[in-house]
């Protein structure tokens, strides 16, 4: 009888090519999506005047520099102008199957993936994004790349890997109301720590993460990079299959029962070893917010920022000095008395349908005492929110209802937190000069945001959704 | 790509924690060619002030340490976005050789693909490291590849970096030229592959 395996071990085994014997194999690679910021690797294909060995394999999105204000065609700043120019011209120049910014499917190339079919169960997924492991919630090997990385996928359609180890994060129970999949993810880097699942690929399992939709996995997933942890994934099940049933790229009749069968087999073997388990408590978690510039600095709504006076560890001293110093908050201080600037509600993270649905339940019918922007994460997430009147919500509560792209997330396309103000948002990273230079972003979930947005302050959002259907 | 064997200079402590991408090379300057001069703006929102004034205070910015051509970091040193940029502006810098108790797996496989060292010693020996280059900051340090060792002051720390990196900073070697070896090799995966996953393969009817 085989070994058992896991199912990292088998969607490894699936795709390697060659085994050398220094440990390192050669991968095949299902899909690879590319975005304005592959230029450094189409320059290298240039220079060596090669083409894309797999331009099928290959999908373009536009996302980090598309403007989410004012028209989408004149873009007022010639830089981030050359820059969505430019990834049209490479993907047209090696025919590559681009969701450009005329597209009704241009999105935020973690959404589009999903949303298109075009990410399934079994796939080997890489992207020149460290946020690719977002795929591995439908049961994909999915992982970020470099950019000389990228430019030898575009050239072998290959990727050479050392095997990474194998971690499992266990959450049984119920998650109580209000709590979400962004919550779930921050506690576990709360509790592992931003380096927790360095060298780890991870695979997330346990009856909360069962009871998940595909949309929660997809944030879970997601967030997994901020853990350490290069890729994440989720056994694909029945939630999985009916999220892919009737995708535009997913497969169809015949062939999808064929898929059907083979997906169905992606499991973790019982008695599988797995080099490191970590497990939770669903029902422990509470709404969470993070207070510094790691996503490990996260802590319950009701909890107060580290006193560094009181830690006696002085190199964690140091750090809580500096944190707190550049998040502009007193030692001590409860994160309920926080108050906060601007809200964003957005990012490959956190700005699917479910995402701004819960977002809108909090905020129908009442007012923000803050600005704020909610980017939705593709155009037919946008369009289907329209359809629902949810954008009317946001609009009535006075926030800005925007295009969809990587926005204020990383500020590339011109969307930035100004310096010094403190932005609750929805997004990954809450590291220093993240949403712009001198920016102070707390992480949270959509309904978190939306909570922040209606009393000006960090906000347990639980009583906020009292007698409301979410 | 440039060989790594063994190098003497000076090297500067950089005392973070979780030092991420973002921080190494701002996303502002993310449209930039790598021709622009990106190693001019490493760390740029840490060794300047928004007014494009030096931090006096940022290690970098201190006279024994503008010419150093190794860093010392941190636990999870290049956490963060995979952007390639971070390892160009380091590199276009001058540093050759980062010291750290852990990475990014992102960051330190970009980094071998530029010829940029990262070596991984534990907690207390980075700590001790920065501490000696503190006390003297004009200590040169040795990094040599082949030994897998540094020497700081009369102290001498074994380092660990996965054997294939080494191997290919010691050569100089580049992953393309590699895998042109193994051209039929991929050609029959495909093949079968189709066989077995013909439903791996995007339909794309719209």
């Amino acid at each position: 009888m085989n070994e058992p395996q896991t199912l990292i071990d088998k969607l490894w085994a699936a795709h390697e090519i060659v085994q050398r014997e220094d440990g390192e194999a050669l991968l095949w690679v299902d899909r690879h999506y590319v975005h304005e910021g592959s230029f450094h690797a189409f320059s290298r294909l240039a220079e060596r005047g090669v083409p894309v060995a797999e331009p099928g394999l290959t999908f373009g999105v536009a996302d980090h520099y598309v403007p989410t204000r004012g028209s989408r065609h004149a873009i007022a700043n010639p830089e981030i102008a050359r820059m969505v120019r430019q990834f049209e011209e490479n993907t047209a120049k090696h025919q590559i199957k681009a969701f450009g910014l005329d597209d009704p499917r241009q999105g935020i190339v973690h959404v589009v993936g999903p949303e298109q079919g075009l990410t399934l169960p079994s796939l080997l997924i890489v992207c020149g994004d460290s946020h690719t492991s977002t795929h591995g919630a439908l049961g994909a090997y999915a992982f970020g790349i470099g950019a000389s990385e990228v430019a030898h996928v575009l050239m072998t359609q290959t990727i050479w890997q050392r095997k990474p180890k194998r971690m499992r994060i266990t959450v049984d129970g119920r998650l109580a109301p209000g709590i979400a999949a962004k919550d779930i993810a921050l506690a576990i880097i709360a509790h592992i720590g931003a380096g927790g699942a360095t060298g780890h690929a991870i695979e997330f399992a346990g009856s909360a993460i069962r009871n998940l939709t595909v949309e929660g996995r997809l944030t879970l997933c997601n967030m997994s990079i901020e853990a350490g942890g290069r890729c994440g994934m989720v056994a694909p099940d029945e939630a999985t299959f009916a999220y892919l049933k009737g995708r535009p790229y997913a497969p169809v009749g015949e062939e999808f029962d064929r898929a059907l069968e083979a997906w169905s087999a992606l499991t973790t073997d019982s008695n599988a070893r797995f080099d490191r388990e970590v497990s939770l408590d669903a029902a422990a978690i509470a709404p969470i917010v993070t207070w510094g510039t790691s996503p490990e600095d996260a802590l319950p709504i009701d909890a107060s920022v580290p006193d560094p006076a009181r830690e006696p560890d002085a190199a964690r001293a140091k750090y809580l000095r500096e944190a707190l110093d550049y998040m502009g908050i007193a030692p001590g201080k409860k994160l309920t008395d926080i108050a906060v600037d601007r809200v964003f509600i957005g990012s490959c993270t956190n700005s699917r349908i479910e995402d701004l649905r819960v977002a809108a339940a909090v905020l129908a019918g009442r007012t923000s005492k803050v600005p704020g922007l909610v980017s939705a994460g593709s155009s037919l997430v946008k369009r289907r929110a329209e359809e629902e009147g949810l954008d009317r919500i946001f609009r009535d509560a006075g926030l800005e209802w925007g295009e969809s792209g990587c926005s204020m997330c990383v500020g590339i396309n011109g969307d930035l937190v100004p310096p010094g103000e403190r932005c609750a948002s929805t997004t990954n990273r809450n590291f220093r000069g993240r949403q712009g230079p001198g920016a102070r972003t707390h992480l949270m979930s959509p309904a978190m945001a939306a909570a922040a947005a209606v009393t000006g302050y960090l906000t347990d959002v639980r009583p906020l959704l009292a007698g409301r259907k979410t | 790509m440039d060989k790594f064997t063994r190098l003497t200079a000076p090297a500067c402590p950089l005392d973070f924690a979780n030092l991420n991408t973002d921080q190494l090379l701002p996303a502002r300057y993310l449209k930039w060619p790598r021709s622009a001069g990106i190693g001019k703006v490493l760390l740029q929102d840490l060794r300047f002030d928004p007014d494009g004034r030096e931090q006096p205070d940022f290690p970098l910015n201190r006279p024994a340490w503008r010419g150093a051509k190794i860093v010392v970091g941190g636990r999870n040193f290049g956490c963060g976005s995979s952007r390639e940029s971070a390892v160009y502006a380091l590199y276009d810098y001058g540093i050759r050789c980062v010291i750290a108790p852990s990475y990014g797996d992102i960051f330190s496989g970009n980094a071998v693909q530029n010829g940029l060292l990262t070596a991984i010693v534990p907690d207390g020996e980075a700590a001790e490291i920065m501490a000696q280059l503190v006390a003297t900051p004009e200590l040169p340090v040795t990094v040599d590849l082949e030994q897998q060792t540094i020497l700081c002051g009369n102290r001498s720390y074994a380092f660990s970096i996965d054997p294939v990196r080494r191997m290919r900073l010691l050569n100089g070697w580049d992953d393309i030229a590699l895998t042109e070896g193994f051209r039929d090799k991929i050609s029959a995966f495909k093949a079968d592959d189709r066989m077995r996953r013909p439903w791996a393969l995007p339909l794309g009817r719209t």
